[in-house]
């Protein structure tokens, strides 16, 4: 299961990571990130060694979802070499996420 | 072969797959991945839906619709349909998962999906700003300045349930009246962190990386004007989800699926249709919980016929 990040450990885990990282920036009150969430997980270990993923509670961890302007979630972003280069923002089905994500392997 | 598969997990789907199920014809719910309950899903308190007196909460009330239709038999498969063939006798219906499923009688309760106002820079700030749903991003705009495009109910509640984080909500319409209704109407003008633009619509979004502002156009004069903010809710109404069916069933200007007269069937015999799909007019959820009904009690009398 992907693990949530804390602020401290995003340069680390995301930014200094030499593969690219999917990040789940959630909460628990918001019902389509709970949607989400389980397929982020199954990605995780479909994709392991490949791509890494992680999650960022915006409530935990209110400076990272501001650093990134993000003002709705589920909100799915790719960083690669420190560089947020895609976001997928809302709910979406295991086989959308795939296809979004297949540039980057 | 399946008896009845209803595709969609609103009200309409729900309550067909309700009386169905007591039909004792184990209907298969197909509920979708990610999106499982419909519009009410991003409501709060929904005051209106009969039964209730004091009120209930949206997501609830779905997940009392789904216990419902679950205890008589329901299956509720949560997945997504990619591809129909609802022609011959033999309904075929495919899923994301890779699931082939056939069908004697297919029930089609997609609802409906957010209008976006088709602007530059609408989607990419999406999520920085732009949002289609005050329940999920309302909380990231405390003490912010924000506004709500729309004059129907939902724009009202959007307005409404925002003031509760933002200092000042604008609701922006491009029309002098509302056609919210004459409650939701008056707790917005009551509400004092709601300012109304009337006449104006969105020219323009600004902002790299976030939403800064908009440019208004008023309809009237063609007057341009810049308003700051943070935020955004797009409430302008929503359209059918008809794109799968397109190609196979009849479909009016709308592309809301056409129906005979109060029935629920549609051009093809053992495909029905209920709910938000088929009603460019009422969209509530006590009337696509009806039409509902009708589609379960039309198939019903199809599979006794056939």
């Amino acid at each position: 299961m992907a693990r949530d990040v804390t602020t401290a450990e995003f340069q680390k885990e995301v930014l200094e990571n030499s593969l690219p990282v999917l990040v789940d920036f959630w909460a628990e009150w918001c019902g389509p990130c709970r949607m989400v969430s389980p397929i982020v997980d199954e990605l995780g270990t479909d994709l392991e060694g490949q791509l890494d993923v992680v999650k960022v509670n915006v409530d935990h961890e209110p400076d990272l979802a501001m650093q990134y302007n993000v003002t709705g979630i589920p909100l799915l972003g790719v960083f690669k070499n420190g560089e947020l280069v895609k976001q997928l923002v809302g709910a979406r089905p295991k086989a959308a996420l795939q296809s979004e994500l297949q540039e980057f392997l | 072969m399946r008896e009845v598969v209803i595709i969609g997990s609103g009200p309409a789907g729900y309550t067909a797959a309700i009386y169905a199920a007591r039909a004792d014809l184990k209907p298969l719910l197909i509920a979708s991945s990610v999106e499982p309950g419909g519009e009410l899903m991003k409501t709060t308190e929904v005051e209106n839906y009969p039964g209730f007196p004091t009120g209930t909460m949206g997501p609830d009330l779905m997940a009392d619709f789904q216990a419902q239709a679950e205890r008589f038999g329901t299956e509720v498969m949560f997945d997504d349909v990619v591809d129909v063939d609802l022609k011959g006798d033999t309904k075929i219906i495919k899923t994301g998962g890779g699931e082939s499923i056939e069908a004697k009688t297919v029930i089609i309760s997609t609802g409906a999906a957010y209008r976006e106002l088709g602007l530059p820079k609408e989607k990419e700030l999406s999520g920085h700003g732009v949002s289609w749903c005050a329940t999920c991003d309302g909380f990231f705009f405390r003490e912010k300045t924000i506004a709500v495009v729309g004059g129907g109910d939902s724009a009202m509640e959007e307005a409404n349930f925002l003031t509760k984080f933002a200092d000042k909500v604008y609701v922006i319409h491009r029309r002098d009246s509302l056609k919210a209704s004459k409650t939701m109407q008056q707790r917005s003008f009551d509400n004092p962190k709601i300012e109304f633009i009337w006449n104006s619509e969105i020219a323009e979004l600004h902002g790299e990386g976030k939403l800064e502002g908009v440019t208004l156009n008023d309809t009237e004069t063609g007057e341009k004007t810049n308003l700051e903010i943070q935020g955004l809710f797009i409430a302008i109404g929503s359209d059918p989800r008809t794109g799968l069916f397109e190609a196979q069933l009849e479909l009016d200007q709308e592309k809301f699926i056409k129906v005979d007269g109060r029935s629920s069937k549609t051009n093809l015999p053992g495909v029905f249709a209920a709910g938000d799909v088929i009603d460019p007019t009422y969209r509530q959820a006590i009337t696509a919980a009806g039409s509902g009904c009708v589609a379960a009690l039309d198939a019903e009398h199809y599979l006794a016929d056939h």
